[in-house]
């Protein structure tokens, strides 16, 4: 059925709720009211408050709770309410939660989700509009997570939630009110498959979250001027599916990343090494980016528009790899 | 809170209160043979020790149940020993082998047990107290009546993540017991220099539960003080902050002699004459369960599991190079 992405978010919530009576969900505002984006609206009434638990604004306290709960047989959905505020937590995230299985040698299991949502475009400056899934790919032992359609949200959730080890799923506050289909009843997407949005044979865009639509948007514009693009969803950031990346390189043989978060050491920079490390001869051009740019996000539109990518640049950047 | 009013420690047995006696000679003499394979260039990196701290793990330990979660911090290899852990695979780990608790992955540092409660040592300050504390919201959101217990030094009392965690156990009045060893110092400085606050159970009032303040030296203080808050947490009656005043005789790694810049020869031998071993074993002779030959014979029997643990893991295997990926994700 239609529905929007936001809805998608909560239909995997309830469903893994009501599979599985060990999910529990808390975060800052979630419960009473519904959540900053609303996604979790209704799931207090139909589950209650000790499902459903309203945490005080202590974000490295409640993802490390998150770690406690986990190892003792409850499994944490954890709404972090902007992607900033992981930095509040990195300790929690970074050197407890990243590495507990992997200090445990593999002893214990560690199901636990964070779902949070980044992205600018909304005039909510340099603290609320960050996408820091880089710093999160860096460090080994959290899966890193984006969906692009309702449908891949609801699928990829589902199995981030079901997964024994910690997730990182990301959502984007541009996607939140875009629509599509979403198979009804149990639904996934499994991690670390990486998806075709659009086949082509002349370049391939790579991308995931919003800027996929960005992507998709401008391979129509490249169509209409006789390029056919390739889109590339990514999907899953940790692991990688790169097994699809290499596919998609061998056919087109010219390859770009756009993404939303700056450019160094990002996603675009690693994706580019590993491309060229593993597909040098398939190559006829270098790997381009295109991405947000080193700096802050602006507050000011007319800033943000530039600092952040925007259709014209995907499109001038394609042009610039297959001349 | 007042200190426990009754006295669980009265009634236990005599060889319950002999093996409370040795779990402290087992951990002294686990850390001799550490520091020992340390010398040796068997062990890698940097060793903290807890020599003269032993009364707080040993009486701790011996309040809580197998399903109790722990977790502790790089200096708590008193907390898993007492819990239970298997002393052979515990310092196979320490040394990095692969039947270690963890495979060699996680070392001294890093141990963890989840069959016997042990949710982790760690190397970060404060870094471990929320996952007991997250142990502690599992048993609220479940309903059972399993408690933690969180052991860090006074250093973790001024960690951010500390605060939250202290404030969101008071809050929905979590089974936790925050076990603080006061040593007197954060690594090499004092708390006087480290907070306005030096009297550190005070700071419990502000989330609204219960701080003691107790001789941390004394196993059967220790023991009844955590009994009774095992107790209030087991029947919702939420967390409380124990305070235990202990010493550190050693230094703060293997390489910090412990006197000169931050502490008194004269300071750290006053303490030494306080040792909570000592000073137990006297009890134990006074009240005559034991004589001063059953005490050696004792100190002995720690010394022969730590001797047969030790040889256990030197026999135990390296892990394999190509392993080394293993374990990042479940």
């Amino acid at each position: 059925m239609e529905m929007t992405y936001s809805e998608a978010v909560k239909d995997a919530i309830r469903m893994e709720m009501r599979r599985d009576t060990e999910v529990v969900m808390f975060g800052e505002d979630i419960a009473h009211h519904g959540g900053m984006m609303q996604v979790t609206k209704g799931l207090l009434e139909e589950f209650g408050d000790k499902k459903m638990i309203d945490t005080p604004i202590s974000e490295s306290g409640f993802i490390g709770m998150g770690i406690g709960a986990a190892l003792r047989g409850v499994r944490p959905v954890i709404e972090l309410m902007f992607f900033d505020f992981a930095l509040v937590a990195m300790d929690q995230i970074q050197n407890q939660l990243a590495k507990t299985i992997y200090m445990s040698g593999g002893t214990v299991q560690l199901p636990l989700t964070i779902r949070t949502q980044g992205g600018g475009w909304k005039g909510a400056a340099a603290q609320h509009s960050q996408m820091l899934e880089a710093l999160f790919v860096h460090v080994p032992g959290i899966k890193v997570v984006t969906a692009s359609t309702p449908a891949d949200a609801k699928g990829l959730l589902t199995s981030s939630i079901q997964d024994n080890s910690p997730v990182l799923f990301v959502e984007h506050k541009q996607l939140y009110g875009i629509k599509g289909e979403v198979p009804e009843g149990d639904y996934t997407v499994p991690i670390g498959k990486a998806d075709v949005k659009r086949s082509g044979k002349d370049l391939t865009i790579f991308s995931y979250s919003y800027c996929v639509h960005m992507a998709l948007e401008a391979a129509e514009k490249l169509a209409a001027e006789g390029i056919d693009a390739e889109v590339v969803d990514l999907r899953t950031l940790n692991p990688l599916d790169f097994d699809t990346v290499a596919e998609s390189v061998s056919k087109t043989h010219r390859a770009m990343v756009v993404h939303d978060s700056h450019a160094r050491c990002g996603i675009g920079a690693d994706l580019a090494a590993q491309i060229q490390e593993k597909l040098f001869d398939e190559l006829d051009a270098p790997v381009l980016r295109v991405c947000g740019l080193d700096s802050p996000v602006p507050f000011s539109g007319v800033l943000e528009e530039v600092m952040l990518p925007s259709v014209g640049r995907v499109v001038s950047t394609a042009k610039e790899l297959v001349s | 809170m007042p200190k426990a009013s009754s006295r669980p420690s009265e009634s236990l047995s005599d060889d319950a209160l002999k093996s409370l006696y040795r779990q402290m000679w087992t951990l002294r003499k686990f850390e001799e043979t550490l520091l020992q394979l340390s010398k040796d260039g068997q062990l890698r990196g940097s060793l903290h020790l807890t020599e003269g701290q032993e009364a707080c793990p040993a009486g701790a330990c011996l309040a809580l149940r197998k399903d109790d979660a722990i977790t502790m911090t790089y200096r708590g290899h008193g907390y898993y020993l007492a819990k239970g852990i298997d002393l052979g695979k515990v310092l196979a780990e320490i040394i990095g082998r692969e039947n270690g608790t963890c495979h060699g992955r996680g070392g001294k540092m890093h141990i963890f047990d989840p069959e016997i409660g042990v949710l982790g040592a760690n190397g970060i300050v404060a870094g471990g107290v929320p996952t007991a504390v997250g142990a502690a919201f599992a048993s609220w959101i479940k309903g059972d009546d399993s408690v933690a217990l969180s052991a860090f030094g006074d250093g973790a009392m001024n960690q951010g993540a500390m605060h939250e965690v202290m404030n969101m156990a008071g809050l929905w009045k979590l089974p936790m017991i925050f076990f603080c060893e006061n040593n007197l110092y954060a690594e090499m400085t004092p708390l006087d220099r480290s907070s306005g606050v030096t009297e550190v159970h005070q700071r419990a009032a502000a989330y609204g539960f219960d701080g003691v303040k107790i001789d941390g030296n004394d196993p059967l203080e220790v023991y009844d003080t955590v009994c009774a808050a095992v107790e209030k947490a087991r029947s919702g009656g939420g967390p409380t902050l124990i305070e235990a005043m202990t010493y550190r005789t050693c230094g703060h790694y293997q390489l910090d002699p412990g006197i000169g810049s931050y502490r008194t020869k004269e300071e750290v031998q006053e303490w030494k004459d306080k040792s909570p071993i000592i000073r137990f074993g006297a009890v134990l002779k006074k009240r005559k369960i034991c004589t001063a030959k059953d005490l050696k014979t004792i100190e002995q029997e720690a010394a022969d599991l730590v001797a047969a643990a030790k040889e256990f893991a030197l026999a135990g295997p390296e892990p394999k190079p190509e392993d080394v990926s293993r374990g990042v994700f479940a």
